[in-house]
């Protein structure tokens, strides 16, 4: 269908197209082939990469630069804003002899064009009436267009959608990909199994070619150890499947590192002994630092009208008022922490630590480490000396591990 | 040390890792480093030696306060790379192009550029020139980023980074490093799970804090090489300090250091503190001196020996740690504790393999040391170990007494016999022979009781315990344990103590005209209540100047406030504001509201 679009060489085509679909649906294999295969001139750029506009518009004069001729030119063009990179432009493309073909200028992951000066989405859009000349823009992205429409107006884009692909074509695609050793129903077989274990959590290509290529070699064994040939399949499901089930709980998880996993996969030793990453929750930290995170937490989550209650010996009742039982429904935990001032916190801690606590300057230094290390953090400005508030920012478990 | 065994395996894994770019991943180490920050540039610095040395020149470290952004962060980047390039080759005499950040592109193809010069370089050199570090390095050497403090970095930053990275991953071999503070699930939720795919992560975690701790305390107090140390209570407050607040190794280290500086400084007799060669020199106290030295020797060989005992009973009655174990001992005569005689009291009821291993362990401690008069504990020991070799073989003849009583109680009897019968195995088995094993242990325990109650005197029975101990823990205390509320409370209280004017030596309660102005308005806010009306405290103030003056003073102007005084009150109630003592009160007009009751 886009070469529909495309049309002839010589001809004008739309002057952009807005590609969209979800990760890896196929945006940018289907451009990169198709522009390689018809031998159209382009210039690919990954927005992510060049994050400055600067940067962005002189790397497509020098891939211009280079794109049909056969020698290497690095000479470094300068170019500023998009008033220069018109006129460069057009200079580039009269010098390259372009003048009668379509140039494609491919812009991949373009949702970073919105981050950047707010003239360059639209100038891009517009780019084949500005300069003049037979090009056509093609921005690939995640994320609707509905998102990336300037305030200001623009040339609205031809827009694509590339659908998910179902689980047939994801089993198509996979096959192909089988080495040369083994046939192309054994490898069919496998990618079944494969799929049937994992579709559930996952229709990432990459994900799955990834998973496909590091489990494979396990799914040989027993061919290769010549238990079973290649037909047996109910053996070789017997022997997969278990190893599979333990592959989502780990390497898709990015618990374990792939290289890790290989290396069990050879040594067929226990998986108990290699702890993942979520195993190491636990964090050490120094006795009265534990009573402040606690303090913390208790001064974030509980209203200030209960802290005379919790925290003195002689306390009143605290008389439910309308107001308290419009809210109460509403638990404190879901809402998230509230912040509180630096005095709350301290008149927490000398009430909950047994013996007595000098307010010596390490407290106090104990509290801004602890916001380094992101479990408290800091509401309101660096400057503003006689009120610091913080904010707890760990979750229950983690003060119930911490308490212990 | 410590660091080498935690990245030996990171180094044999960076060999590994130039396969992995098939998968398009780019390995990355996750560091769990521990809560102690201040430690963490140690690490780091003593990874980079290990890493050039025997791996890469190519080192870039990256904080998250200078990189706000991904554009900072690919300057800094590509400015700690080609100063390591420029470094590695300046001893060649070659001459380099000075970079200059504005003209390069901060960009990863300029990255990628510059990295393929470099490698071609030195590729196209070395057989040309001799470079011994070239051997140690490979074709193309990987470039290894390290994020220093990975929590403080924002994710977009470190997503755009990974992002662009796994790009070129083929043409730039990176490798990254992760300094996690914290624990790993920082990882998960600083990055989403498609730039995390990108990333072959594998977790090292290096010591925890209390090991160091006891490394440290091992090589700096227990070696009899050292003639300083510390005094028990010293020591308890170094150590409360490292694991009440904060789990600074370097904290405790300069702490250390303060010590070393007070005993010398305050303490006269600290002169004689030195090695045993330079005591020879001073006739009249070298015998005692040398005692001092023997004393310490056996001291440490006998601690260890009790640590070793101690280690493997259960619920640890002396404490888990050797450090533990010497404050113990420091303090007061250990054998009279209730700790020790619990614990001499498990020791009488372990099994024989345990007891085996630790009479092993005990031999090796005592012929690694250096004191000659352990030969003969040795020799008892050893003994001791061959007695329960011997033992086995007579395992067998003790089965045959209690199978007999067995089959006395199945015989049919009535009522009154079997009491009886009952009885006389209760009596019998009070006096029951103990078994050789039994006996053994016993006299190994004894033996290693009289051990403890000869070497392990506590130092203050010593004489001239005080060349070498230091042990005025509150002087440490002070300066350690910083308390700024009460060093300003006091300083504003009685300026006696810090400005040293004969002048301003007053009683409490009294206040002197000829103090700091801001000593006098400190004294006259202590007095009132919580909301302080400004008119009154400046006419206060300015009875207490003026009675400086004296009698002499003209009664029209004590009328009126001078402007010089309304002056300096003014100041001086600005500076307690900016200390925090008092504040503007928005309750009333003219008023401010006092901000700390009490003493402090």
């Amino acid at each position: 269908m886009l070469l529909s679009i495309f049309g002839e060489r010589q001809q004008f085509s739309f002057p952009s197209i807005f590609i969209y679909g979800h990760t890896s649906s196929g945006k940018t294999y289907v451009m990169q082939t198709l522009l390689n295969t018809l031998q159209l001139p382009h210039v690919f750029v990954n927005c992510v990469e060049y994050f400055t506009s600067r940067l962005l518009l002189e790397e497509i004069l020098m891939q211009l630069q280079s794109c049909c001729s056969e020698t290497e030119q690095t000479s470094h063009v300068h170019c500023d804003t998009f008033n220069d990179f018109v006129r460069l432009f057009k200079q580039a493309v009269v010098s390259e002899e372009l003048e009668d073909q379509t140039l494609y200028i491919v812009l991949d992951r373009a949702e970073q064009l919105r981050e950047m000066e707010a003239n360059i989405l639209p100038a891009f859009l517009r780019l084949q009436e500005l300069t003049d000349r037979n090009v056509t823009v093609v921005l690939l992205s995640e994320i609707v267009w509905e998102l990336f429409r300037p305030n200001t107006g623009c040339f609205e884009p031809f827009t694509l959608y590339f659908p998910d692909y179902s689980i047939g074509h994801l089993q198509k695609i996979l096959s192909q990909n089988h080495p040369p050793e083994y046939s192309v129903d054994f490898y069919a077989a496998y990618i079944n199994i494969l799929l049937g274990v994992f579709y559930m959590v996952c229709r990432d290509l990459k994900e799955l070619q990834h998973l496909a290529a590091l489990n494979f070699s396990k799914y040989c064994e027993p061919v290769v150890r010549g238990e079973a040939n290649e037909r047996d399949t109910r053996k070789l499901w017997k022997n997969i499947e278990p190893h599979l089930k333990k592959a989502m709980h780990t390497v898709y998880l990015r618990e374990i590192s792939s290289s890790q996993w290989e290396r069990l996969q050879r040594d067929d030793g226990e998986p108990g002994q290699l702890k993942g990453l979520s195993a190491h929750t636990h964090v050490e930290l120094p006795y009265y630092s534990k009573f402040l995170l606690i303090a913390a937490y208790l001064a974030s989550y509980n209203p200030v009208r209960t802290d005379k209650r919790f925290f003195l010996k002689h306390h009143g009742k605290i008389r439910k008022t309308n107001f308290m039982k419009k809210h109460e429904k509403t638990s404190n935990h879901l809402l998230g922490p509230k912040p509180f001032p630096l005095d709350r916190l301290l008149a927490i801690l000398y009430s909950i630590v047994d013996n007595r606590v000098a307010p010596t300057a390490n407290i106090f230094s104990q509290i801004t480490s602890l916001v380094t290390l992101q479990l408290l953090s800091m509401v309101g400005h660096n400057d503003q000396l006689d009120g610091p508030r913080y904010k707890c920012t760990v979750s229950l478990d983690f003060i119930r591990a911490v308490a212990r | 040390s410590f660091l080498r065994r935690s990245h030996s395996e990171f180094q044999e894994k960076t060999t590994e890792w130039t396969c992995r770019m098939k998968s398009k991943e780019i390995p990355t180490a996750a560091l769990v480093l521990g809560v102690n920050v201040t430690d963490h540039d140690l690490t780091f610095r003593s990874l980079s030696e290990v890493l050039q040395n025997n791996i890469t020149p190519y080192i870039a470290f990256l904080e998250a306060k200078d990189c706000p952004g991904v554009k900072k962060l690919m300057q800094k980047l590509m400015g700690q790379l080609m100063n390591c390039y420029v470094d590695v080759d300046s001893s060649e005499d070659e001459d380099y192009v000075q970079v200059s950040h504005n003209r390069i592109r901060c960009s990863m193809t300029s990255l990628i550029n510059w990295y393929e010069s470099v490698t071609k370089k030195t590729d196209s050199e070395t057989p040309s020139k001799k470079r011994t570090s070239s051997s140690r390095h490979w074709q193309s050497p990987p470039v290894v980023v390290v994020f220093k403090d990975m929590e403080s970095f924002s994710t977009k930053v470190l997503q755009d980074f990974i992002v662009i990275s796994s790009q070129h991953i083929h043409e730039l071999p990176l490798v990254l490093i992760f300094g996690i503070a914290t624990s790993p699930m920082i990882i998960h939720s600083l990055l989403p799970h498609s730039v995390s795919s990108l990333l072959c992560i594998e977790l090292f975690q290096s010591l925890s804090c209390k090991d160091h701790l006891s490394t440290i305390i091992d090589k700096l107090l227990l070696r009899a090489s050292f003639p300083f140390k510390l005094g028990e209570k010293v020591l308890q407050v170094l150590i409360n300090i490292f694991l009440y607040h904060d789990f600074s190794v370097q904290n405790f280290v300069k702490g250390f250091q303060l010590c070393i500086v007070e005993h010398f400084c305050s303490q006269p007799v600290s002169v004689l503190c030195c090695q045993l060669v330079d005591a020879k020199k001073r006739e009249t106290t070298q015998k005692l001196l040398e005692d001092l030295h023997v004393y310490h020797e056996n001291y440490l060989s006998v601690l260890r020996c009790l640590h070793v005992f101690t280690s493997f009973l259960p619920k640890y009655p002396l404490g888990k740690q050797i450090r533990e174990l010497h404050c113990a001992c420091l303090e007061n005569q250990v054998w009279e504790t209730e700790e020790y005689e619990s614990s001499l009291q498990l020791a009488r009821m372990l099994n024989k393999s345990d007891l085996v291993t630790m009479l092993q362990q005990c031999v090796e401690i005592f012929v690694s040391s250096s004191g000659k008069e352990f030969d003969n504990t040795v020799e008892k020991l050893k003994e001791f170990l061959t007695q329960f070799q011997k033992l086995e073989a007579e395992a067998f003849q003790e089965q045959d007494v209690s199978v007999s009583s067995q089959k006395e109680l199945q015989k049919k009897t009535d009522l009154y016999h079997l009491q009886k019968t009952l009885l006389e195995l209760k009596e019998s088995r009070r006096y029951k022979k103990l078994t050789k094993f039994e006996m053994l242990r016993f006299d190994v325990v004894d033996y290693i009781d009289s051990l403890v109650r000869n070497y392990l005197v506590p130092a203050n029975h010593k004489t001239l315990h005080e060349i070498a101990y230091f042990n005025t823990a509150s002087v440490l205390r002070e300066h350690l344990n910083a308390a700024p509320r009460i060093a300003l409370h006091t300083a504003l209280n009685n300026p006696y103590r810090y400005l040293k004017n004969q002048e301003l030596k007053s009683d409490e309660g009294s206040i002197s005209n000829k103090a700091p102005d801001i000593c006098i308005v400190y004294k006259l806010h202590l007095e009132c209540g919580r909301l302080i009306n400004l008119v009154d405290w400046l006419e206060a103030f300015s009875t207490v100047v003026m009675a400086a003056e004296g009698p002499n003073a003209d009664a029209a102007s004590s009328d009126q406030v001078d402007d010089i005084i309304h002056a300096r009150f003014i100041r001086a109630v600005s500076e307690l504001e900016l200390l925090g003592f008092i504040k503007p009160s928005k309750q009333k007009t003219d008023h401010v509201a006092r901000l700390t009751w009490g003493g402090c």
